[in-house]
């Protein structure tokens, strides 16, 4: 038997394995009280070598609303890292002492390592500008319930596409199934990377447009997801405030949307969409939040399953 | 030019030419005792010039640095100075060690004792990713 034992990348996961997910996460939306005593007694790591709010709080309220603890850190300081522990240490040693383990760390792979050595799953809740699953699961979450179905929709994508690593990964998802259409809305210099284009679009035959223009191809978008110009990926300060407000959904680009556009962004935002737009019934975002701790709890079920954890 | 003949060792022929020394670079041969013979820019009928590279020693080689620097090499084993085997060495899978990730953002520029593992993704366009990051790998 196929056991998935940990979640580094989306592609772990098969078509029918998210569909699974999603079944989970709207029956424990639907019936909470039925999911509240499952991880009774278990413990979830969250060791996070770097600052995150919503992902760090996300799992740990996941992990309490299925009737578990959590143990761990939000930052490397406070952590043997600052030691100079290796990755690979750490995930032995909290192997011991709790029953799964979600890691954000600033280097790509190091979840990976992790896992290789963890006796217990790992879950990726971000690494670097690499990978971001939960999040990816919680927008095919958020998809699922605005629209119903992932076939015939037309997404585009906004800000950001070079660094977005959420971009590339809800791309990647997204190519798994029919009729898409992507329009890619950015900067010349934010363009996403060839690499996702050929290898994911171009590979799964998706038709797509790059444009820098939001405006003209707003009528014609299902879904609009707006990125956040990340600080934090830059090595350059001047390239940031360059490029970072260059584009900024406001009530006046919705015009001419659809009257059921979703309108989806992984958050934090800064300022690419006007606080106005939060009253609009088609903003999305905080759904999306909401969504992320229903999806992962629906997740930390199904690893503690397969690693005969809990029933 | 005459290279003497070897008793026993190994003829790595069918190099590209150029790649003769990368190859003996990433083998560590400059690291060994025995005779190691270099020839660069050599005639042959298949490939205009080629390299070869000659060890007057048994040792084991890593199929996986020659496969990788010169894809489509002979590989022949000599024992008491005949031919008694001929390997042909495609694309590998995996490389392990042989390069290095120089994504300064990949978990193996800050952890020393990993390993550096690429995997081939595109045999056609020679393309391996890390392990960790899928940063291409460059040479």
């Amino acid at each position: 038997m196929n056991t998935l034992k940990h979640l580094i990348d989306i592609s772990d996961l098969s078509v029918e394995e998210i569909g699974q997910l999603i079944d989970t996460a709207n029956d424990i939306i639907a019936n909470p009280g039925k999911y509240s005593e499952k991880c009774r007694g278990k413990k979830l790591a969250t060791l996070f070598f770097e600052p995150s709010t919503r992902t760090r709080l996300s799992f740990e309220a996941a992990m309490y609303e299925l009737g578990g603890n959590v143990l761990g850190f939000s930052e490397a300081q406070s952590s043997s890292a600052a030691k100079g522990e290796s990755v690979a240490d750490t995930a032995k040693t909290v192997s011991c002492y709790a029953d799964i383990i979600a890691m954000r760390h600033p280097k790509e792979g190091a979840p990976l390592v992790a896992a290789q050595n963890a006796t217990i799953p790992v879950i990726n809740a971000g690494d670097g500008g690499h990978f971001h699953p939960t999040q990816t699961l919680a927008d095919l979450l958020t998809i699922a319930r605005e629209k119903g179905s992932f076939e015939n929709l037309t997404v585009g994508f906004c800000g950001d596409l070079k660094f977005g690593r959420t971009v590339h990964s809800l791309i990647g998802a997204l190519s798994r199934y029919s009729g898409l259409n992507v329009v890619l809305i950015s900067p010349e210099e934010l363009k996403l990377p060839s690499y996702v284009k050929q290898e994911v679009l171009k590979k799964a035959g998706i038709p797509y447009i790059q444009t820098s223009n939001l405006e003209e191809y707003m009528p014609n978008l299902d879904i609009l997801y707006m990125t956040r110009v990340q600080r934090e990926r830059f090595f350059n300060e001047e390239d940031y405030l360059r490029l970072k407000d260059s584009y900024i959904l406001t009530p006046d680009k919705l015009k001419n949307a659809k009257k059921d556009l979703s309108i989806m962004h992984p958050l934090p935002r800064v300022n690419e969409i006007s606080v106005e737009i939060d009253q609009d019934p088609r903003a999305c975002y905080f759904k999306q939040v909401l969504n992320g701790k229903y999806i992962r709890m629906a997740l930390i079920l199904k690893l503690l399953r397969e690693a005969g954890t809990i029933a | 030019m005459n290279i003497d003949s070897i008793k026993n060792g190994i003829v790595i022929d069918h190099i590209p030419a150029g790649r003769g020394m990368k190859l003996y670079d990433l083998l560590g041969l400059d690291r060994l005792e025995c005779s190691v013979a270099i020839i660069k820019n050599a005639v042959s009928s298949q490939m205009g010039r080629k390299d070869i590279i000659k060890i007057d020693a048994d040792i084991p080689v890593n199929f996986d640095i020659i496969g990788y620097v010169a894809p489509n090499v002979t590989v022949n084993i000599i024992r008491g100075g005949k031919l008694v085997e001929k390997k042909a060495i495609g694309l590998p899978e995996t490389l392990i060690d042989v390069i290095k990730c120089k994504n300064p953002r990949c978990i193996t520029s800050t952890e020393q004792e990993l390993k550096h593992i690429f995997r081939l993704e595109d045999p056609k366009n020679r393309v391996y990713r890390c392990a960790y990051c899928d940063t291409k790998a460059s040479e």
